[in-house]
């Protein structure tokens, strides 16, 4: 399979990818290209120019910043995954990279890529939203932040608006343990349901919990039903049982020839109970 | 409107200008004839072209050759060394580690990388090293066994 023919920019800096983004009608932004590529093979997309952010210096960078660990939008996977100061800092996000696709994808496809596009069985965006990160986007008006709660929109969609770039992820250091766990389609990998939790115990009682899911809804999404459920009380496998009944509740589940939604809506469940099992297990 | 890149495929620089929507896979096997890399499913799922790129494993279908410029490639045809099969070849010869042979290539290649990075892996590792490449002659086994021999076989000559 062949895409349709484009012409293809090689930005030297953010602020020329931003001006191109802005002066080109149609264009597309080239990341590892491991979701846009077999998209426009299928000719699903054929956009007229394609904007590859392959040599921008710095956006590959992982660093410790503050109080945060800062990622560059096109770390690839593997780099996230085998960072030091990702496994020290957010063990939970190096975690959920180890996830993604398959060896050679992970060698490829980025982390700002990923998160741009929204799959709605993407992996990230349920880490995401557990570790409350932020999001960076740049545009030829500046700089803002946009937290993960507000970043995933919809099916394929996000807060992006179509001047800006997604340049870096930044996270919080986490606190708590953390665990994910997927339940992935046996031919394509992607999450059916996916359970990104956090967890902290304080005397007994619970803390701290985030509970992110992917592959359930239209868009990644925090489970406030779950959370309330569990804050401030016993840590106790009966609570975590009895919390993650909450995990599809409210969400207009996901259907398709694998998984009908009240099966996902079963995954969504269980896989609450194991990810928030794992994670008080790690906290200790 | 072309592109002129430059690719060192097996310690060979080429230089040509190239199509934008050229794949990096179409480039290898057409372009400069090494079709020793297969293209298989072509949707980066079944790894049968995989290729280093840089040292790392990229499946070629789903790379474009124009971010391949500047890079180093190793395809298959660049293991073997002065007529001398590489120990991972030889592995898979000795273990009977392929029976059509299509997802060969990328499994060594793979392999490769594998034992790059892990010089002494576990039977675990090198089945979680594999996730990206699929055998359809069900020979997962043989292949596990060959890339053992090729790891041993590798230390015994940097010892």
């Amino acid at each position: 399979m062949i895409p349709a023919a484009f012409d293809y920019h090689r930005p030297a800096t953010v602020d020329e990818a931003l001006k191109l983004l802005v002066d080109l009608p149609d264009a597309k932004v080239l990341a590892g290209g491991h979701s846009l590529l077999p998209m426009m093979k299928l000719r699903l997309v054929t956009p007229t120019h394609l904007i590859d952010l392959g040599r921008v210096p710095g956006l590959r960078d992982i660093r410790l910043d503050g109080g945060a660990v800062a990622i560059g939008a096109m770390a690839t996977h593997w780099a996230v995954e085998s960072a030091d100061v990702v496994g020290r800092s957010a063990p939970l996000l190096a975690e959920t990279a180890a996830r993604v696709g398959d060896v050679q994808v992970r060698n490829v496809g980025t982390i700002g890529g990923n998160l741009a596009h929204a799959d709605p069985a993407a992996d990230y965006p349920a880490a995401m939203l557990a570790l409350d990160a932020e999001l960076v986007a740049q545009s030829p008006r500046g700089r803002r932040t946009i937290a993960a709660a507000d970043f995933f929109t919809g099916l394929f969609a996000t807060a992006l608006t179509s001047d800006e770039l997604l340049v870096e992820i930044r996270i919080p250091v986490q606190r708590g343990g953390g665990a994910y766990l997927k339940f992935p389609h046996p031919a394509s990998g992607f999450a059916v349901v996916g359970v990104a939790a956090i967890a902290g115990v304080s005397g007994g009682t619970v803390e701290r919990v985030r509970v992110g899911i992917t592959g359930v809804g239209p868009a990644a999404y925090r489970s406030g039903a779950v959370e309330g459920a569990l804050a401030g009380g016993p840590a106790t496998p009966e609570a975590v049982g009895a919390a993650a009944e909450h995990a599809a509740d409210g969400v207009d589940v996901n259907e398709d020839i694998f998984a009908p939604a009240e099966y996902r809506a079963h995954l969504a469940r269980v896989f609450t109970r194991r990810a928030l099992l794992a994670a008080f297990e790690r906290s200790r | 409107m072309n592109l002129a890149i430059t690719v060192t495929v097996n310690g060979r620089v080429h230089q040509q200008e190239v199509e934008p929507r050229l794949l990096l896979v179409y480039y290898l096997r057409e372009t400069l004839g090494l079709t020793g890399t297969h293209v298989g499913c072509d949707t980066t799922s079944c790894g049968a072209c995989t290729v280093l790129m840089n040292g790392q494993a990229v499946k070629s279908c789903t790379v474009l050759a124009v971010q391949a410029d500047g890079s180093e490639i190793r395809t298959v045809e660049g293991l073997a060394q002065d007529g001398a099969l590489h120990p991972i070849q030889e592995g898979f010869w000795e273990e009977h580690g392929l029976q059509c042979g299509f997802c060969t290539p990328g499994m060594m290649l793979s392999a490769l990388q594998l034992l790059s990075r892990n010089p002494d892996p576990t039977d675990a590792q090198i089945r979680h090293a594999l996730d990206g490449n699929l055998c359809r002659c069900t020979g997962y086994q043989h292949i596990v066994n060959s890339v053992r021999y090729a790891a041993r076989k590798l230390r015994e000559q940097n010892r």
